[in-house]
């Protein structure tokens, strides 16, 4: 499974139970579909640092890396240690010198 | 305080004595001292009596001279002295000293506007023969509870929805709007119940029953009046004054009793000073109650014992588990009748029954003063985000919110914008009548996910709220937003769950009757004049209460933050007592028999909880509420029979 599906398997399965809004898309935000509510945010940072093994500063506590499956994807594409992304196997998340690649069917906006 | 039940049979059959057994034996809890009958053509009522007041003249059900009026009463009726010598002046005569046989003197005199004339806590049915009439009614603010039905030409009724259940002639099946209304409001909103056909009387209703059908009617509104929002130093002194006069009186009147009186203490502002002043006007050693919890962030007891201390009460409290939590839950809702969000009617069960062990009837409590005077987070929040809202672009304004729930941890843990998402300014304009409520319904109907895909379909879209809207007083559009949230608190939550699922039915569960000084409708009307800036003067809640307790109380508990009473929530079904029960309702088979729950999504709720990774209020709402809905429909639907009274019991 490649890093986007992973993300958007946790949360329809936590934040969702399995059971996704109507056309629930990877650019949709969670706050205006009212998908994360009052505390599921730190249920979501709790999940990010331990499958990924890093930590959430303070400042990256925000919408802008948090509010969607496309922005978590490239937030947690940007904070992977490369080690680590190894480890995850090879397809799970492409990291390049250029911009981002994801490895799943729909890139970044589509 | 007592069980009420009765039928009355329109084409004039008989009522069977042995019927009317049935439905008043499944309320013995609430009366177990004795059992009373009356049947005439047609017509039965029944009693189940907690003896409190003329403890050798009060049997029920009761007739006035001449037979031609008979009533069966639950409740209390604080002012009966006073009514009992005007009406004795009037030339009526009493055979008894007791405040039933006030209300059948006062109905005589005054027909159904006697409630009027009541300061009380009452659920009633009197039976005119003459006019072949039923007349039922229920108190201002909700504290006694009333059920009703209709099966074909029988009307129904009881203090609870099990002894109309015990009729055979009743059907038992969950009516899902009221299940929706649940994870809405966290309450039905009357007559809806969560059993299809049973209705229940709303708060501040009477009704007639007679051949020509049935007619419900409000006999009070509570309406929000306010003198003007500038209040002079002199003009504060004067409202703190007639507020303590008015809780003294309501306190006093509460105290009238052929049996000891206790008092509950939660450690907090409200009972400590029901109790302070109950205790000025009581001569024996007062006796108090409490809950301590085992989990550090919901136990009060230090609070608790300043206040023994201070008030030098003879003190018992029962410290509570999340395994004892789990273990009572399934009787929990068995007196609840209506699922739960939260299992803090359990320890408040635990509690009922020690004061019971310890030979006491009637517990004096602070219940009603958050919602009069101003006391919960709700009306803070509405406050902060009104201040935004007039500024919606300001950065400091929304700062205010980190104020709110500070007791709820993963709350003030979350970053700012999802705080100021939660807590969202944007509401539509047709909602903004529930300006102060929205974020909490929309949050808890988020649970409604759980439900199965043909509850969900027989529900419906959302409705934007019709039924409570249709339920609002004319003038409510007048008021702000302060009074708004005051008016849904007192008029939905607090009879639908505080006063029933936490309140009456956790109490009479062991046989305890609960009374309450903040609810007196005179303590209420005069709160419902008084300036918003005297409930919460900037942040600071329940201003004036506070003004009034100042020396009466432990100043500890004066000054300490406002912490709602809360208890250990789902972690408690994870303890050895609940596992086996709660596996077994909540496995995908049983809940594909019931039907209510979408089995799949239970078992991810269940998965996170196993898994530790459960953190958030909405999962733990979840949980209680699927586990008390699956416990209601175990014991009312699936094996009512099992739990209904051996004969002769």
């Amino acid at each position: 499974m490649v890093l986007k599906d992973e993300l958007r398997q946790f949360v329809t399965d936590n934040l969702m139970f399995g059971k996704p809004c109507d056309g629930f898309a990877d650019d949709d935000s969670f706050i205006e579909r009212g998908i994360i509510d009052s505390t599921a945010v730190m249920e979501l940072v709790a999940f990010l640092e331990q499958r990924y093994r890093f930590k959430l500063q303070d400042r990256e506590l925000n919408p802008d890396n948090l509010d969607s499956v496309n922005k978590l994807a490239r937030f947690v594409a940007s904070r992977l240690e490369p080690k680590f992304a190894a480890e995850l196997g090879p397809g799970r998340v492409l990291l390049g010198p250029g911009p981002l690649q994801f490895a799943g069917k729909n890139g970044p906006g589509t | 305080m007592c069980g009420i039940a009765g039928m009355f049979n329109l084409d004039r059959a008989p009522v069977t004595p042995e019927s009317l057994r049935g439905m008043i034996r499944m309320l013995a809890h609430r009366g177990p001292d004795s059992t009373g009958l009356h049947l005439e053509i047609g017509v039965g009522l029944a009693h189940a009596r907690l003896s409190i007041i003329d403890l050798a003249g009060g049997q029920q059900p009761m007739c006035n001279e001449d037979s031609s009026l008979w009533i069966t009463f639950n409740g209390e009726i604080f002012n009966y002295v006073e009514l009992r010598e005007e009406l004795l002046a009037k030339g009526h005569r009493f055979s008894t000293r007791s405040d039933t046989e006030v209300i059948l003197h006062l109905y005589e005199e005054k027909g159904e506007d006697c409630v009027q004339y009541l300061n009380g806590q009452w659920a009633f049915a009197i039976w005119d023969n003459q006019r072949r009439r039923l007349f039922l009614s229920r108190d201002r603010l909700g504290v006694r509870p009333l059920f009703y039905t209709q099966v074909n030409k029988a009307f129904l009724f009881g203090s609870e929805i099990k002894a109309i259940f015990s009729h055979p002639g009743v059907t038992r099946e969950i009516d899902v709007h009221g299940l929706d209304e649940v994870f809405t409001y966290w309450c039905t909103i009357p007559p809806t119940t969560l059993f299809r056909n049973i209705h229940e009387l709303p708060p501040a209703h009477s009704m007639t029953v007679d051949a020509g059908g049935i007619v419900v009617r409000p006999h009070w509104e509570n309406q929000f009046e306010r003198e003007s929002e500038v209040v002079a130093p002199s003009r504060e002194r004067r409202y703190a004054d007639e507020l303590l006069q008015l809780l003294i009186s309501a306190t006093q009147i509460r105290l009238r009793s052929d049996v000891p009186v206790g008092a509950y203490l939660s450690g907090g502002l409200d009972s400590t000073l029901t109790t302070a002043l109950a205790k000025k006007h009581t001569n024996a050693r007062l006796k108090t109650f409490s809950v301590a919890f085992d989990a550090p962030e919901f136990d009060e007891s230090s609070f608790q014992a300043d206040a023994v201390r201070f008030l030098d009460t003879e003190h018992q409290e029962i410290r509570c588990s999340k395994n004892q939590i789990g273990e009572v839950f399934p009787d929990v809702i068995w007196h609840t009748e209506k699922p739960v969000l939260r299992t803090a009617p359990a320890p408040l069960y635990l509690l009922s029954r020690l004061v019971r062990e310890s030979g006491f009837k009637v517990v004096v409590t602070g219940e009603g003063a958050d919602e009069v005077l101003g006391g919960y987070d709700i009306f803070k929040e509405t406050k902060i985000r009104r201040f935004w809202e007039s500024q919606p672009d300001s950065r400091m304004r929304p700062t205010l919110l980190r104020r709110l729930y500070p007791y709820l941890q993963n709350l003030q843990n979350q970053p700012d914008a999802y705080r100021k998402a939660f807590f969202s300014i944007n509401v539509d304009h047709n909602l903004q009548p529930f300006f102060s409520h929205i974020p909490r319904w929309q949050l808890t109907a988020k649970l409604k996910l759980f439900f199965s895909d043909a509850v969900r379909a027989e529900i419906g879209a959302d409705d934007g709220y019709s039924k409570v809207r249709a339920r609002l007083p004319k003038s409510y559009s007048d008021w702000d937003s302060f009074c708004q949230a005051q008016y849904l608190e007192t008029k939905f939550l607090l009879p639908g769950y505080i006063l029933s699922s936490q309140g009456d039915r956790m109490a009479m569960a062991h046989s305890v009757e609960g009374r309450f000084p903040f609810l007196d409708h005179r303590v209420v009307e005069f709160a419902s004049r008084l300036p918003v800036s005297l409930k919460m003067k900037v942040l600071n809640e329940k201003y004036l209460l506070k003004r009034c307790a100042a020396g009466l109380i432990p100043p500890s508990v004066l000054q300490r933050h406002k912490q709602p009473y809360r208890a250990p929530e789902a972690c408690s079904f994870l303890q050895p007592a609940a596992r086996e029960y709660m596996e077994e309702l909540l496995s995908p088979e049983q809940l594909q028999r019931d039907g209510i729950f979408d089995h799949r999504a239970v078992a991810l709720l269940q998965d996170k909880f196993r898994k530790g990774t459960a953190i958030g209020i909405k999962d733990n709402m979840g949980l209680v509420g699927i586990i008390s809905t699956q416990l209601l429909v175990h014991q009312f639907i699936n094996h009512f029979e099992s739990r209904m009274a051996p004969h002769g019991a």
